[in-house]
């Protein structure tokens, strides 16, 4: 049976969630790594004796450092939470079929339910100041709901026509954030509302057990408001990820996969076809609630107008560069998504400040502002009009990867994955 | 009680939208007794909206007649369009160049210009249709369905970004040659712009009912059944695809065109928002089905007639409901019209086997 991977003598050796033992430990060491990430790992605190006259050993290197600056880790943080929207709609879109436009819709109402429960009343909005073990799941409970009363018409039509009506729910959600109600949940239009604190709590006014706004000492480290908040999210993101991954492998998860294949013929072999669809919806926007919620306590502000089209989009988009179907194919599909621009901007910010040398000379050909130069990127970071701008830059970017993932690569990273992979399991041979 | 009666056999969500019906009939009658000028007003306007909405789904059928799937980039296409334009009459320069324009020296009339310009527009509004398909959907022939929309929802957001930055997210003027006039039918102040967007319409519309009867017309259709039987007789997909992104794109530059005119803008320019416009078309393709030009029709008008009088009657409801409640009545409309006839009002059921 050892290293014989497709050899499988049961069932519940081939419905295992880490089949081989490369996987388990390919898992376990990116976890770990997940985990010790934002830290600054000592390595090397004084001069080795006997190596000083190396140059990167003379003054020791004092920490090796991955995610030392703040910012970083806060873009890390976001990607560990819109992974759990992205498994979301992958359970949705990706497992059982339906495609939806609407994923922003239930991370909006999964992120007002929470500041609802959650925030702090004043004369502009309602709020319990309820602590977070009951904000957050009520967010995810709260958007599974909508979930379920959408459901009957979602059901009712599917392909482009479901792609449309959860469009509809996105603009739909957005004006519900302006109506009377809304406003009092939502705060005012375009203005929003401040998110609570992220800190676990017993009841309302106690002592945080654990505070997550303000930096602090855990067992014997010293965190950062960040480093905790990342820590948080990753543990939640993890739990997640497995529940995720195990679902599909359960009754409904196979269920789902019959649909997703042909729904006819799975109703023909007893799979009920409305329940199913229900509980993919319900599942998904519980996912998506919970996100929902995160990302704003992430950005510390709620504003119904940010979860748009453009945001549903998003989540397509790391379906299908990621690959949809797949959960591996969902968090590298975040990654990409989220960090590319991520890079984009650092790139050119690190350009504008490079003076002379090589880099002085891409900066001259690529940025604007210089003499005699032919930019197309133009150094301001937000300006309108001719040459586009780098957030401009990275929307027109962000459309042409969708379109070159779909027309190139339709599996998505996970494609180009299991090409590679095949490719050295055939080696020398072609196949 | 019912139960003998015509109304007897329809289900309970039919009747809801008889009753519906019904109940906007009555409203109707009262208004025209109480207040008539107002009304006519709202009907007129209801129409050029319903006009402008029937363009851009015309556009909508048009390209999902061919490729079988929704082009989410039509509100692009259409500003692009609006664009071309607003350089050729209001910056007097041809599109992309420095050349000056030379109709608007012709002479005549002063609309004889801009009517001309209108047709440049449209031609450069065909080459981009044509470039767009060129590129990025011809690859995707015999790909599924759901990967050819997601393709077009990434051109949105390209073209969308090109556009906003070429207009510096300034309100551009079109010039139109009734400026924002109109005419009087007794208290009732009707704006030009509405007779010339219903005007539009009934041309794109009786357009595209030719067209359909053409050679390429019917390959088009032969297309939507089925891609590879129509490739096995013969027909030229790629071209069909052509075609009708070329269309599409000039449809949704009149679109766009009368997007910034009365009743959908009072500016009377090109702003950011404009590309909204096919988002709010949308609702009313799926209403009247999404491969039937008549259903174009029709869904524009209702959505239209919904979106109007919402806005005129319902106003002073606006602090509870939320302002800017008129721009989510096309949906409402269109969920409530999906839970009856999932496929439109004529719109060919999906036959389906196992």
């Amino acid at each position: 049976m050892y290293r014989r991977p497709k050899l499988y003598t049961s069932y519940e050796q081939e419905t295992q969630l880490l089949p081989t033992w490369t996987q388990k430990g390919l898992a376990g060491a990116f976890i770990a790594v997940l985990f010790l990430l934002p830290f600054d790992i000592p390595v090397i605190t004084d001069p080795i004796p006997g190596l000083g006259w190396l140059p990167i050993f003379g003054d020791g290197i004092p920490v090796v450092r991955f995610l030392g600056d703040g910012e970083w880790i806060r873009v890390t943080s976001q990607v560990l939470v819109l992974a759990i929207a992205a498994l979301g709609l992958n359970l949705l879109s990706g497992v059982a079929g339906q495609v939806s436009l609407g994923h922003a819709f239930f991370m909006g109402v999964g992120a007002c339910t929470a500041a609802y429960l959650g925030g702090h009343a004043d004369s502009q909005v309602w709020g319990h100041s309820l602590p977070i073990w009951i904000w957050l799941p009520g967010a995810g409970i709260a958007a599974a709901l909508v979930g379920i009363i959408v459901s009957p018409v979602a059901v009712r039509v599917r392909g482009i026509y479901l792609a449309i009506v959860t469009l509809g729910l996105v603009f739909v959600g957005i004006h519900l954030g302006n109506m009377s109600f809304g406003r009092k949940i939502a705060g005012p239009p375009s203005l929003g509302r401040e998110f609570q604190d992220l800190d676990i709590r017993l009841w309302k006014e106690e002592t945080p057990l654990i505070n997550m706004s303000d930096d602090g000492r855990w067992l014997f480290f010293d965190v950062t408001e960040e480093q905790k908040r990342y820590l948080f999210f990753l543990v939640l993101a993890i739990g997640f990820t497995v529940l995720a991954k195990n679902l599909v492998r359960t009754r409904t998860g196979r269920a789902w996969q019959a649909i997703r294949d042909r729904d006819i013929a799975a109703e023909v072999m007893g799979v009920p076809d409305f329940k199913s669809k229900l509980e993919a919806f319900a599942i998904s926007s519980f996912f998506a609630g919970i996100a929902g919620a995160l990302v704003v306590s992430l950005s510390g502000h709620l504003l119904s107008d940010e979860f748009n089209l453009f945001f549903s989009v998003e989540f397509i988009a790391i379906l299908l560069i990621g690959g949809a179907g797949t959960t591996s194919g969902a968090l590298i599909g975040t990654f990409f998504v989220i960090m590319i621009p991520r890079f984009v901007e650092e790139f050119t910010r690190w350009l504008a400040d490079a003076e002379g040398g090589v880099s002085g000379a891409v900066a001259n050909a690529i940025l604007t502002g210089g003499e005699g130069d032919f930019g197309f990127v133009s150094s301001g970071i937000e300006s309108q009009g001719w040459p586009l701008s780098v957030a401009d830059w990275n929307v027109v970017l962000f459309g042409v990867l969708i379109i070159v993932f779909l027309i190139f690569e339709p599996l998505g990273l996970f494609g180009i994955w299991i090409k590679v992979r095949n490719y050295w399991k055939g080696w020398p041979f072609s196949y | 009680m019912l139960a003998n009666t015509p109304l007897g056999k329809l289900s309970p969500a039919s009747l809801f939208v008889v009753g519906l019906a019904a109940a906007f009939v009555i409203f109707v009658i009262v208004q025209a007794i109480t207040s008539p000028a107002t009304l006519l007003q709202t009907v007129a306007a209801s129409l050029g909206l319903g006009a402008v909405y029937s363009i851009i789904a015309l556009g909508f059928v048009l390209i999902f007649k061919a490729t079988q799937t929704i082009n989410f980039a039509q509100g692009s296409l259409a500003v692009a369009g609006a664009l071309f334009l607003s350089f050729a009459v209001s910056d007097g320069h041809i599109p992309f160049t420095t050349i000056a324009n030379p109709l608007l020296n012709i002479g005549g009339p002063s609309w004889i210009p801009w009517v001309l310009s209108v047709f440049m527009a449209l031609f450069f509004a065909a080459i981009l249709g044509a470039i767009v398909e060129r590129i990025a959907i011809r690859p995707m022939v015999g790909q599924p369905l759901f990967s050819v929309a997601v393709i077009t929802l990434g051109l949105e957001f390209i073209l969308r970004t090109l556009n906003n930055d070429t207009s510096e997210t300034e309100f551009r003027s079109l010039e139109v040659p009734w400026g924002s006039e109109g005419f009087k039918i007794g208290d009732a102040l009707i704006n030009w712009s509405f007779v010339v967007s219903i005007a539009l319409a009934i041309v794109s519309f009786i357009a595209v009912f030719l067209f359909y009867r053409s050679r390429l017309g019917i390959a088009m259709r032969a297309v939507a059944f089925d891609q590879e039987a129509a490739m096995a007789q013969g027909i030229d997909v790629g071209k069909v695809f052509a075609i009708a992104w070329i269309a599409g794109s000039m449809l949704a530059t009149l679109g766009g065109i009368m997007g910034t005119q009365p009743p959908v803008k009072q500016t009377g320019a090109i702003d950011p928002q404009t590309a909204t416009i096919a988002f709010r078309a949308l609702p009313a393709v799926v209403l009247g089905g999404l491969d039937s030009a008549s259903g174009a029709l029709l869904g524009g008008l209702i959505v239209g007639f919904a979106e109007i009088f919402a806005g005129q009657y319902l106003s002073s409801y606006a602090s509870t409901i939320g302002a800017g409640y008129p721009l989510i009545i096309p949906y409402v409309v269109m969920l409530i019209g999906l839970v009856v006839r999932p496929h439109g009002i004529f719109g060919t059921p999906e036959i389906r086997r196992v």
